[in-house]
């Protein structure tokens, strides 16, 4: 059993094994199925999640984000490091 | 009454057939035949409805659902629909090579029990000698073969004390999750219930130990905890209400808003077999009986949480009271929470029985 990981620049997400991420067509949402979960990704969370394809480094990820929006790179950094320590956390993203 | 939504989730029960005996199962206490029991056709008309009406996750349970030789084709038709699929097993009937099919049908997830962290008492609580040893290898094949895993866990006054131990077998199995489930009283469990009733000083260390583990293993690995619900002060939101997000298929295809509901028997429940599992979702008598908040009395009907437990358990309060439109008594607020205490109180400061086992023709 390995120790918890932290999110960093240099660190390359994933979805975990035993979780898909999926447009629920009945509800007109996107999810990430899990083991008797289910997380509806709203519109900035489903745009981290898609670049989370096991080669891109969260780094190039939110240098993706902060071009797309024309957003500051240290918050668009902050806010996808978070998601993704939960995510992490939760078992839903291997990094 | 707003418009249904379409369920989550669907429990496939496809047989209640299984080796093991836990005197808490989840299964009714009068366990349908394998005569009884839909055929391979009959669950994928079942599945293609369920995936049809909106539903996203199947967990094919049982009984054993590994004494089903159609298991993977179900599993492979499930994932086909687009549908996330979990197996819930004892683990005894797997070996390698029906793991890796399992595996190539597209299977997601499985959820694995263990009935106590050592052989002993792990063969005795299941009623079967040599299951323990054999979940060892069996979980140790799943993760070999690359699935993630989610040890079920049932905790009782007969297991408690290993508390420590089982998460630890748990972390040393490569587990991504652990259940740790209170035993929950229906049925089996009902009738077993002073074989398995903690004390209260048992409960609040066990919460004490899983609230410890869950810090320490904070992104190792995930702790879902089940309370037993005689000791608790609010109800518990059982099934995220009735009708609302789950439904049951038993093994000879009746829908049920739970897998306890057929212990309520001033109901009557429909079958895949005679009705379409949206109609019986949307139009049976059964599932609107206690959807919503209408169907409520005091003090649910004022309550400003009869939105997050929509009333609790209608079974525990047909169990209890032989009245299933009344509160739970676990609830605080229940005039009969006092009685369930006194109940939990006494069971377990008895000395514990012996099981009841639970098997096909016991009662």
């Amino acid at each position: 059993m390995s120790e918890r990981a932290l999110v960093g620049e240099a660190s390359v997400p994933r979805l975990a094994r035993g979780t898909r991420l999926q447009f629920d067509k009945h509800r007109e949402q996107w999810i990430v199925q899990a083991p008797e979960r289910l997380f509806v990704l709203d519109p900035i969370a489903l745009e981290i999640v898609q670049r989370c394809d096991g080669v891109a480094s969260v780094g190039a990820i939110v240098d993706g984000l902060a071009a797309k929006f024309d957003a500051p790179r240290d918050i668009i950094l902050r806010d996808v490091n978070t998601m993704l320590q939960d995510f992490a956390d939760k078992g839903v993203m291997s990094l | 009454m707003s418009q249904i939504s379409p369920p989550l989730a669907l429990l496939a029960e496809l047989t209640h057939r299984c080796p093991l005996q836990c005197p808490y199962c989840s299964n009714p206490l009068n366990l349908e035949r394998a005569s009884q029991e839909l055929t391979t056709a009959e669950w994928k008309r079942a599945l293609d409805e369920a995936a049809a009406m909106g539903v996203l996750q199947i967990h094919f349970s049982g009984g054993e659902p590994t004494a089903r030789p159609d298991l993977e084709d179900l599993v492979r038709h499930a994932h086909d629909g687009g549908l996330y699929t979990n197996l819930i097993t004892a683990g005894v009937l797997l070996d390698e090579r029906r793991i890796a099919r399992l595996v190539e049908a597209g299977l997601d997830h499985v959820q694995l029990s263990f009935q106590d962290s050592e052989p002993g008492g792990g063969d005795r609580i299941g009623g079967f000698k040599g299951g323990h040893a054999k979940k060892l290898e069996v979980a140790r094949l799943i993760r070999a073969a690359g699935l993630p895993l989610t040890l079920n866990l049932v905790v009782h006054r007969q297991n408690l004390h290993h508390l420590e131990g089982l998460i630890a077998m748990a972390l040393d199995l490569d587990a991504h999750r652990i259940e740790i489930a209170h035993v929950q009283y229906y049925g089996w469990a009902f009738r077993n219930r002073a074989a398995l009733m903690p004390t209260r000083a048992q409960l609040e260390a066990a919460t004490a130990t899983v609230t410890a583990a869950r810090e320490r293993l904070k992104g190792r690995v995930v702790i879902d905890y089940v309370v037993p619900d005689y000791y608790a002060r609010r109800p518990k939101s059982c099934m995220g209400g009735w009708g609302r997000q789950f439904l049951n298929i038993s093994p000879a295809g009746r829908v049920l808003p739970c897998h306890a509901a057929e212990s309520v028997t001033s109901l009557s429940y429909d079958s895949v077999r005679q009705r379409p599992l949206a109609d019986i979702w949307l139009n049976s008598e059964a599932f609107n009986r206690f959807r919503g908040t209408d169907w409520m009395s005091e003090p649910c009907r004022s309550c400003d949480r009869r939105e997050i437990d929509w009333g609790g358990c209608r079974c525990q309060a047909f169990a209890i009271l032989g009245d299933a439109a009344a509160t739970d008594p676990a609830c605080g607020l229940s005039p009969h929470h006092e009685a369930l205490v006194r109940i939990a109180e006494a069971d377990s400061a008895a000395e514990a029985p012996e099981f009841e086992y639970r098997r096909i023709g016991a009662r």
